[in-house]
C-alpha cells in the first residue's frame, strides 16, 4: 500500500529518518519506559502517520512527517508558529480535509488501517479520534448537558444510560463537580476554561481512542490551563492524548514524548521527537537545543 | 535530510458520502439552483409571449412612441397597422429613475455619513432604526402619500423652479401644467431608494479602516480633512454600487409611479410638466384594456424592463463585490 | 502629607459654555430665517427651512472660523450639510406616517374587521363594509408564498454556506439579480407561465406564486448573513464528533441560526405584505371573503387600497387610508418583531 503512494526514493528516504529516530527513542527504554519508536511495518495499535505531506493549494506545508503514538502515552508537538503542528494534527482525524484547497500524501493508520483509504467511513474515524479545538466551541442552541451529549446524537450512537455517561465524562473532564447543579442550563454561561472542560467531556462521550489537542489553552487564562493539564494527565491512562502547544512549560508538565517541528521558510518538519526529558534536557538537534532554551521563536 | 527532499505525489482525497450526506447535498444544490431556474424561466416564458411582437415590430419596439393596438375583425392584431413602440416609456423610465438617484444619493450618502462619523450613539441606532423601517413600506403607500400630501407641495416647488431656472431647457414649460409630474414621481422615487442606498453607503463607510482614520486624525485632520482624504476615497466604489442598485429600483417601480404620474404616452423631457410613465406603469395601465393580442406585445415591454434592470443590477452588484473585497 | 483626591473628568468633552454658544448660533439663525420671511415677500415653509439652513451655515463658519481658524470653519460647514441630510431622510417618513395616522384613523370603525364590502358601494358611508375579505386574502396570499419561498430560500442559503459548490459565486449573483426583478415582471411572468396556459383565470394561488419570486430573494439573503455569522468551529466540533454534514447542518448549525432564520421570514412577509402590482395582475381582486386559494377571486389589503383610490370618492379614498393603516401597522409590528429577534444573541 505504502509503495502505491510513495515513489520508492521517499520510501528509502523515510525509513533512513526512521532509523535515526528510532536510536533516539531507545534512550526511552533506559528511562524505564516501554519503546514506542517509530516502525516501518504497520503495528496495528495506536495511530501511526507515515510520510505524511500536506498542501495548501500548491504550497507545500508540511513534509513527511512520520511518528507513532502509543496508546496510554501524551505526545506534545511543539515548534514556532506556521511550522505545521496544527495541520499534522488535522490530518490525523481527516479535519484536513475540511479547507477546499487542501492535498496530502502519506498514509495515517489507525490500529494498522489507512484512514484515508478509499472506502473509508471519515465520520468513524473522527468518532475514534476525537478532536478539541484552539477555542472553546460548545453549542450555543445545546444545555450543559445536551452538548457533552450531542455526539451521540450527531452520530446516532445509541446509550443505555445516558446519565452516568454524562456524569463519567464530566467527571474525567474535570467538570463534574461545578456545573452538577446546572446541567440544564446553556453552555455558553460557563467560563471559558469550563467550557473548554465542556469541550473535552463532549469528546469523550463518544469514547474516542485518541484525543487530538489543538492548544487547547491558548485562549485560557493560566488557573484554568492547569486544571486542563489536570484533565489532561487523568485522561491519559485511557485515551492516547496529542497535543499541539506553544508553551513549552506546559508540553513539559503534560507529555510523555515530545516531536519539535520547525519550518526554515519551506515546508514544516519534524527536527525530532523523543521522550519528553531527553528532548529538554538533551537534545540531539542543535535547531532544538535553540528553540527549547528560548534561543528563538 | 533536507538535501533529499523527495516530494511524492499528492494522494486523491475521496471523501465518500454517505447517503444521508448524498442527498442533503442533492436536495440543498437543487434548492439553491432555484434562483437559477426562476431567472431562467421568467426570460424564457416573456421571451416567447413577446416575441411575435418584437419581430413584428422590428427596431421600431425601441425607439418607436406609439403604442396602438389595431384588431382586425377576425379578432386577431393587425400587425401592419398596430405600433408598439416603447421609446416613450423608456425615456420616461430613464427621466423619473434619474431624478429620483439625483436628488437622493446625495442626501443618503450624506446620511450615511453623519451615522456613522458624526451621530451620538443613542440618536444612531434609533435613526438606521428608522431608515430601515422605510425600506419595508409598501410602495403603494409611497403612491398615495406621493400623490395626496407630496404632489400640492412638490407642485409649488416645481413652480419655483421654472420660474427661476425657467432659461434651462428642462425646466421650460410647454403648458401651465404641474400636477403629476415626472418631477413629483422622481421625488417619491428618491425618497423610496434613500433607505437602501444610505444603507449600502453606511455599511462602506463602517468598513473604513481605523488605523488610516486613527492616522489622519494623529496628522491633525479634522474631521471634514479626514472624510476627504481617508473615509471618500475608500468608499467611492461602494456608493457608485449602491447607487446603481438605487438606479435599479427606481427604473422598476409600478404602483407608486401609477398613483403619482399623470400616464401620457409621448416622450416628455420637460421634467416639470404633468406628463410622463415609466415602463412598468404603462403595463399596469394597458394591461387592464388590452386583448390577448396587446398582452403579448406587453410581455414583449416587460422582458425590455426585465433586461434593463438585470443589467443595472448586475452592475451594480459587479461593483459592490469588486469593492469590497479590494479593500483598498 | 494631605490625600488629594483624584476626579475623573472628560476635558475632550463639550464645555457648557460650548453648548451655550452653539445653541445661540442655532437661535440665530432661526431669528434670522423669521425675520426674512416677515420682512421680505418670500414666504412658506420652505423659505423658512432654506433661510435657516443658510443662515445657520454662514453664522456657523464664521463663528468656528474667529474661534478655532479655517479648517474648523469647512468642517463646521461639513457638519450642518450632514444634519442637514439627515434631517431631510427622516422628514418623508415622519410626514408618512402622520399622513397615514391622520387621513386613515377617520375610516376605522368596529366592523371594519368583520365585514367585507361585497354589499358595500364605493359611495356608501365609512361604516358600511370593511376589510375582512382583504385581510384574509392578504393573510392566505402570504401564508402560501411563505410555504414555496421559505424553503427556497433558506435551502440557497445553505448551499452558499454549507455546500459552497461549484455554483456558489453564480447562484450569489443571482440571487443578488432575482432581488432586483420589478414586481410587475414577476406578475407577467405568472401570467405568461400559469395563467394563460393553465388556469385560465384569477385566483389566489397564481398571486402567491408571484409574491415568492418576489420573497426568495430576501429570504435567501437574510439567512445567508445569518448562517455566515455562525462560527466555522461550530460545524467543525460538530463534525469531530462523528457528524455527518447532514446531522452537523441539522442539529447544530439550524438551531445556533434559528432566530435569525425567523427574522428572516418575517423580512420576507415584511417584503411582500403590501406588494401591489403582480397582486393586481393576477388575483382579480374581489369584493367577497374567499378562503379557496384555487378558484375565484381573491381580495387583499393592497388591492382594496388601489381600487378604494382608483374608484375616486370620498368615501373610496378614506376607506384607502384606512387599509393602507392596516397595513402599515401590520408592516411594522413585523419589523419590530424581526428587530427585536435580530437583536438577540445566537443561539437562545
Amino acid at each position: 500500500m505504502a509503495d502505491d503512494i510513495n515513489n520508492p526514493d521517499s520510501g528509502n528516504t523515510g525509513k533512513k529518518n526512521e532509523e535515526d529516530m528510532s536510536t533516539s527513542s531507545l534512550a526511552a527504554v533506559a528511562a524505564g519506559r516501554q519503546s514506542h519508536a517509530p516502525a516501518t511495518q504497520a503495528l496495528g495499535v495506536g495511530l501511526e502517520a507515515r510520510g505524511v505531506h500536506a498542501w495548501f493549494g500548491d504550497k507545500h506545508v508540511l513534509n513527511n512527517i512520520s511518528l507513532d503514538f502509543w496508546p496510554g502515552t501524551v505526545t506534545a508537538l511543539i515548534g514556532p508558529s506556521g511550522c505545521g503542528k496544527s495541520t499534522f494534527i488535522r490530518t490525523l482525524n481527516r479535519m484536513h480535509e475540511f479547507i477546499p484547497t487542501a492535498a496530502l500524501a502519506g498514509e495515517v493508520l489507525l490500529n494498522g488501517e489507512d484512514v484515508y483509504a478509499a472506502g473509508v467511513d471519515v465520520t468513524k474515524i473522527r468518532l475514534k479520534v476525537g478532536m478539541v479545538f484552539q477555542k472553546p466551541n460548545p453549542f450555543p442552541s445545546m444545555t450543559i448537558a445536551e452538548n457533552v451529549l450531542a455526539g451521540l446524537k450527531l452520530a446516532q450512537l445509541k446509550v443505555e444510560n445516558k446519565d452516568d455517561l454524562l456524569e463519567e465524562c464530566l467527571e474525567r473532564a474535570g467538570l463534574w463537580k461545578e456545573v452538577k447543579d446546572r446541567l440544564g442550563t446553556y453552555g455558553g454561561s460557563l467560563s471559558g476554561g469550563q467550557q473548554q472542560r465542556l469541550c473535552i467531556a463532549r469528546s469523550l462521550a463518544v469514547r474516542p481512542q485518541v484525543l487530538l489537542m489543538d492548544e487547547p489553552c491558548s485562549a485560557l487564562d493560566p488557573g484554568s490551563t492547569l486544571k486542563i493539564e489536570e484533565t489532561i494527565q487523568h485522561l491519559s491512562s485511557s485515551v492516547t492524548v496529542i497535543i499541539v502547544t506553544h508553551n513549552m512549560q506546559q508540553a513539559a508538565r503534560v507529555s510523555d514524548y515530545t516531536a519539535f517541528f520547525l519550518s526554515d521558510g519551506g515546508p514544516g518538519e519534524m527536527v525530532e521527537v523523543g521522550p519528553t526529558s531527553e528532548i529538554f534536557s538533551r537534545p540531539k538537534d542543535k535547531r532544538t537545543e535553540n528553540y527549547v532554551t528560548g534561543r528563538f521563536g | 535530510m533536507s538535501e533529499t527532499r523527495v516530494i511524492p505525489a499528492k494522494r486523491e482525497l475521496t471523501t465518500k458520502p454517505r447517503l444521508s450526506d448524498k442527498v442533503f447535498r442533492g436536495v440543498v444544490t437543487s434548492g439553491g439552483l432555484s434562483s437559477l431556474v426562476i431567472l431562467g424561466l421568467i426570460f424564457v416564458f416573456l421571451l416567447s409571449e413577446g416575441f411575435q411582437t418584437i419581430k413584428s415590430q422590428g427596431l421600431y419596439f425601441l425607439t418607436g412612441s406609439q403604442w396602438n393596438a389595431v384588431v382586425t375583425d377576425a379578432g386577431t392584431i393587425d400587425t401592419k397597422q398596430s405600433h408598439f413602440g416603447i421609446a416613450a416609456m423608456l425615456v420616461g423610465t430613464l427621466i423619473c429613475a434619474s431624478i429620483a438617484v439625483i436628488i437622493g444619493v446625495p442626501i443618503s450618502v450624506l446620511s450615511a455619513i453623519f451615522l456613522t462619523f458624526y451621530a451620538p450613539a443613542s440618536i444612531k441606532k434609533l435613526m438606521i432604526t428608522i431608515i430601515d423601517l422605510m425600506a419595508a413600506f409598501p410602495s403603494i403607500l409611497f403612491g398615495l402619500w406621493g400623490f395626496f400630501v407630496l404632489g400640492p407641495s412638490a407642485e409649488y416647488w416645481a413652480k419655483l423652479i421654472h420660474k427661476y431656472l425657467g432659461f434651462i431647457p428642462i425646466f421650460q414649460m410647454p403648458a401651465d401644467f404641474y400636477t403629476r409630474s415626472p418631477f413629483v414621481a422622481g421625488i417619491v422615487l428618491a425618497i423610496m431608494i434613500i433607505p437602501i442606498v444610505t444603507s449600502i453607503s453606511r455599511e462602506i463607510f463602517s468598513q473604513t479602516p481605523l488605523d488610516r482614520i486613527q492616522a489622519a486624525y494623529a496628522l491633525g485632520a479634522t474631521r471634514w480633512a479626514m472624510l476627504k482624504t481617508v473615509a471618500f476615497p475608500y468608499a467611492r466604489g461602494g456608493i457608485v454600487g449602491g447607487t446603481m442598485l438605487g438606479l435599479g429600483r427606481a427604473m422598476g417601480e409600478t404602483v407608486a409611479v401609477y398613483t403619482v404620474l399623470n400616464i401620457v404616452y409621448q416622450i416628455n423631457w420637460h421634467v416639470l410638466l404633468g406628463a410622463g410613465g415609466n415602463v412598468a406603469s404603462l403595463i399596469l395601465l394597458k394591461f387592464g384594456e388590452a386583448g390577448p393580442a396587446e398582452v403579448k406585445a406587453l410581455m414583449a415591454a416587460g422582458l425590455a424592463l426585465f433586461i434593463l434592470t438585470l443589467i443595472v443590477n448586475s452592475a451594480a452588484d459587479a461593483i459592490v463585490n469588486r469593492t469590497s473585497k479590494g479593500g483598498r | 502629607m494631605s490625600t488629594t483626591t483624584v476626579k475623573p473628568q472628560k476635558p475632550w468633552v463639550a464645555s457648557p459654555k460650548d453648548r451655550v454658544e452653539s445653541v445661540l448660533v442655532f437661535i440665530v439663525a432661526i431669528a434670522i430665517s423669521a425675520v426674512t420671511v416677515a420682512v421680505t415677500p418670500m414666504k412658506g415653509k420652505l423659505a423658512y427651512v432654506a433661510l435657516f439652513f443658510i443662515s445657520y451655515l454662514v453664522l456657523d463658519y464664521f463663528f468656528n472660523r474667529i474661534k478655532r481658524g479655517k479648517a474648523a470653519g469647512i468642517d463646521s460647514v461639513f457638519r450642518a450639510i450632514v444634519g442637514m441630510a439627515i434631517a431631510i431622510a427622516i422628514t418623508p417618513i415622519v410626514s408618512i406616517l402622520a399622513a397615514v395616522w391622520q387621513r386613515g384613523h377617520k375610516g376605522l370603525h368596529l366592523s371594519l374587521f368583520t365585514t367585507d364590502m361585497h354589499s358595500a358601494a364605493p359611495s356608501d358611508p365609512i361604516i358600511n363594509g370593511g376589510l375582512l375579505h382583504a385581510i384574509i386574502g392578504t393573510g392566505l396570499l402570504v401564508a402560501f408564498a411563505l410555504v414555496i419561498s421559505v424553503p427556497l430560500g433558506i435551502l440557497t442559503a445553505l448551499y452558499l454556506t454549507e455546500i459552497r459548490g461549484r455554483f456558489t459565486r453564480p447562484i450569489k449573483f443571482l440571487v443578488q439579480a432575482m432581488s432586483g426583478i420589478p414586481s410587475i415582471v414577476a406578475g407577467l411572468f405568472i401570467l405568461a407561465a400559469i395563467v394563460y396556459p393553465f388556469t385560465k383565470a384569477y385566483n389566489g394561488i397564481v398571486g402567491s406564486l408571484a409574491l415568492s419570486i418576489l420573497m426568495i430573494p430576501t429570504v435567501a439573503r437574510t439567512s445567508e448573513e445569518v448562517l455566515r455569522l455562525i462560527p466555522s468551529e461550530l460545524r467543525e466540533a460538530g463534525v469531530a464528533l462523528g457528524g455527518t454534514q447532514w446531522r452537523t447542518v441539522a442539529m447544530v448549525v439550524v438551531p445556533a441560526a434559528r432566530s435569525g432564520l425567523v427574522t428572516a421570514m418575517i423580512l420576507g412577509i415584511a417584503r411582500i405584505a403590501g406588494e401591489t402590482a403582480p397582486i393586481l395582475l393576477l388575483t382579480g381582486g374581489g369584493d367577497s371573503v374567499n378562503t379557496n386559494m384555487f378558484h375565484g377571486s381573491m381580495g387583499s389589503l393592497p388591492f382594496y387600497i388601489f381600487s378604494g383610490l382608483t374608484t375616486g370618492t370620498d368615501e373610496s379614498i378614506t376607506r384607502a387610508w384606512a387599509g393602507i393603516l392596516v397595513l402599515l401597522v401590520f408592516v411594522i409590528v413585523l419589523f419590530v418583531l424581526a428587530r427585536f429577534l435580530g437583536n438577540r444573541k445566537v443561539g437562545k
